[in-house]
């Protein structure tokens, strides 16, 4: 197999997973004719009558979705932008997570949420958020941020065969930026599991999404410097795969956690409070988030967005802070 | 746990030219309402001993309910509740026993095992989905199992519930939207009951009929008085039954009445005119059926009185049965919060 693009990794499993499983559909806007960013191309052709295009109202795609997965379809619900997600927030907190809790497990949901999320592609306020934050709160959902291709085949598959509801997020500006030589490369197979995924002695950087090839970036150039850092490819926020995260803080003892979201109750936190709590002894500085700034969205005008994106500059920045501590 | 009753009398299927129905289903009819009934009358005696901390009822609603579940094909069609639906989940095969579990919130509630407030319905053999507190969203839900059931070819009708507060939601029209859209096997069976607890019909919609907003999406729609069992059987059956063919969805609103208070937390009487309450009770469903079949001389006295001592009897076992059974274990809390295969 040759180099694929993380959107080419989301059609293809979405194709073949289709083929395997005749339980499967898509259910989303436009996704009949292979939707805004092209993750279902063709698919209407190859499988008639499995992918639906839906009136503009996400609370009825995952509605909807909801009431398939618990006959037994496996839908894959897609919300064209994560950003409008919101109107679908109660299907999914106040139904899908508690399917299986308020039941005792004698009804399931096999359900998944697709949505591209992020910015840096000039999206505005609107076509760029960070919504991550919101459903990590929710136990009962499963919320899965790959970065690299083939763990999005990987996870995508996972995601689909889990029976529970599963928010599986694509960082739209990797849809074509990030390619990866698929033979050979790693994947993860299982939700709530993340990866080392480069070792270094100095500090350890968590992320997920654009921020992790960020940061393997800021790696690379710290490396030049002598600075070696440990970078965490988190894949699934819910549930956390806590072992590997206090694994890779023991360490180093100095945690940088990056994420794009803002910074006040962002998942940053979380990561932060877990190693403060049961890695305390083990640090040798005070554990630095770097986030977006606390303003309620991304800025459109591309001089605010840079200046809103934490990138590889500003990980690197931070990283040399936190050595030097 | 057995779940369908059992007439004392051999009961004769055949059909009643008057009713176009037979002595089998009138029973049936007349039980259900009954049973429905006398167990909201003693969970509420529960709630003011504090044996039960929340009781929400189907009082003035049984016609409705019990009508419109007998319309159903039992353990094969779904039915997305809602809370008032005590009447429909007994005639899809819930027991006196399993209210009385459902109420106290007990371990072997097969609805929820403690976990949910109680007429938060959910049993998945027989095809009731579980729900929230939160309006509405049923109706997508059902609407969801309908687009699968067509997908796949299986020859099933969703039923689903509301009251009229709900239709001022998004999911109702997002729901309704959808289903016509698509032609869907789906039944939005609306129990118009005349209040969203405190607000009278007139606040929640500018038109007189929630039947009239079926316009808006193309779909078949009829009203029916939901006081009446008998017209309400007959509405909806033909509904479902044409749905089943291929028809399309359908959506009935019931015109009925909430005898009683919102909830056993909710003092009606801060809000509702006595007199309005009076004339309406004047119209209740379970004894105007009673007083019907009698003077038709469908059933004679001793048979519908034999009928209500049955429905005493086991309302009673069920409330002092139910009392004795374990309650969750706290860890419980911590249980099923994924579900693993």
């Amino acid at each position: 197999m040759a180099q694929m693009t993380v959107i080419e990794a989301v059609r293809s499993t979405l194709e073949e997973e289709m083929g395997n499983d005749d339980r499967i559909f898509l259910i989303g806007e436009d996704v009949e004719a292979g939707g805004v960013f092209r993750a279902t191309e063709g698919l209407s052709k190859t499988y008639p009558g499995r992918v639906i295009d839906s009136p503009l109202a996400e609370a009825s795609i995952v509605g909807i979705a909801i009431g398939a997965a618990h006959y037994g379809m496996r839908p894959v619900a897609e919300i064209q932008f994560a950003d409008f997600i919101h109107s679908a927030f109660d299907h999914l907190v106040s139904e899908a997570s508690r399917w299986s809790y308020r039941t005792n497990a004698d009804a399931y949901l096999p359900l998944v949420v697709r949505t591209p999320w992020g910015g840096g592609v000039h999206g505005g306020q609107h076509h760029s958020q960070s919504i991550e934050a919101y459903y990590t709160h929710v136990p009962g959902l499963k919320v899965v941020t790959p970065s690299f291709p083939a763990d999005y085949r990987s996870l995508l598959k996972a995601s689909i065969a889990d029976p529970n509801p599963v928010l599986f997020l694509e960082h739209k500006r990797t849809y074509r930026l990030i390619k990866q030589e698929m033979d050979g490369a790693p994947a993860e197979t299982r939700l709530g599991k993340s990866r080392i995924a480069r070792k270094g002695d100095d500090l350890t950087i968590y992320a997920y999404g654009l921020m992790l090839h960020e940061s393997l970036a800021a790696a690379e150039e710290l490396a030049k410097d002598g600075i070696e850092c440990t970078v965490v490819d988190l894949l699934t926020l819910l549930p956390l795969d806590v072992e590997t995260i206090l694994e890779a803080a023991k360490a180093t003892g100095k945690i940088l956690v990056v994420h794009e979201d803002t910074l006040t109750g962002g998942f940053g936190g979380e990561i932060a409070a877990l190693i403060a709590e049961h890695a305390f002894e083990y640090l040798d500085a005070p554990i630095r988030r770097l986030a977006a700034p606390d303003v309620p969205s991304m800025p459109y005008h591309h001089v605010m967005e840079d200046f809103f994106m934490p990138d590889k500059d500003k990980i690197a920045a931070a990283a040399r802070d936190l050595a030097a501590y | 746990m057995t779940t369908t009753r059992t007439s004392r009398k051999p009961r004769s299927r055949e059909t009643i030219e008057s009713y176009l129905l037979s002595e089998h289903q009138l029973e049936d009819m007349y039980y259900y309402m009954l049973l429905a009934r006398r167990l909201n009358e003693r969970m509420l005696v529960l709630n003011r001993q504090g044996r039960a901390p929340f009781v929400i009822a189907g009082a003035g609603q049984e016609a409705a309910q019990v009508g419109a579940a007998m319309a159903m094909n039992k353990g094969q069609d779904y039915l997305a509740p809602y809370y008032r639906d005590l009447g429909m989940n007994l005639v899809l095969g819930m027991t006196a026993r399993e209210a009385m579990l459902n109420l106290l919130g007990k371990r072997d509630d097969p609805n929820s095992h403690g976990k949910q407030m109680p007429s938060h319905w959910g049993n998945v053999e027989r095809r009731i989905l579980n729900g929230s507190s939160v309006v509405a969203t049923q109706l997508l839900h059902a609407t969801g199992i309908a687009l699968a059931a067509k997908m796949k070819k299986d020859p099933i009708v969703a039923v689903t519930c509301c009251g009229e507060g709900s239709t001022s939601k998004g999911d109702f029209h997002e729901a309704l939207n959808f289903a016509s859209i698509h032609k869907l096997p789906v039944i939005f069976f609306v129990q118009n009951n005349g209040y969203a607890i405190t607000e009278s019909t007139a606040k929640s919609m500018a038109v007189p009929n929630v039947a009239d907003r079926a316009r808006g999406y193309n779909m078949q729609s009829a009203m029916v008085d939901g006081m009446d069992c008998i017209a309400v059987y007959q509405t909806v059956k033909p509904a479902i039954d044409q749905a089943r063919r291929g028809g399309g969805p359908f959506l009935i609103e019931a015109k009925c009445y909430r005898l009683w208070a919102h909830s056993s937390d909710d003092d009606d009487s801060r809000y509702r005119p006595k007199a309005e309450l009076e004339e309406w009770a004047k119209k209740d469903p379970v004894t105007t059926f009673r007083d019907r079949v009698e003077s038709d001389g469908i059933f004679p006295r001793e048979d519908l009185e034999e009928i209500e001592q049955r429905v005493e009897q086991e309302v009673r076992d069920a409330a002092q049965w139910a009392m004795m059974q374990p309650d969750p274990e706290p860890e419980d809390a911590l249980t099923h919060v994924y579900k693993e295969l």
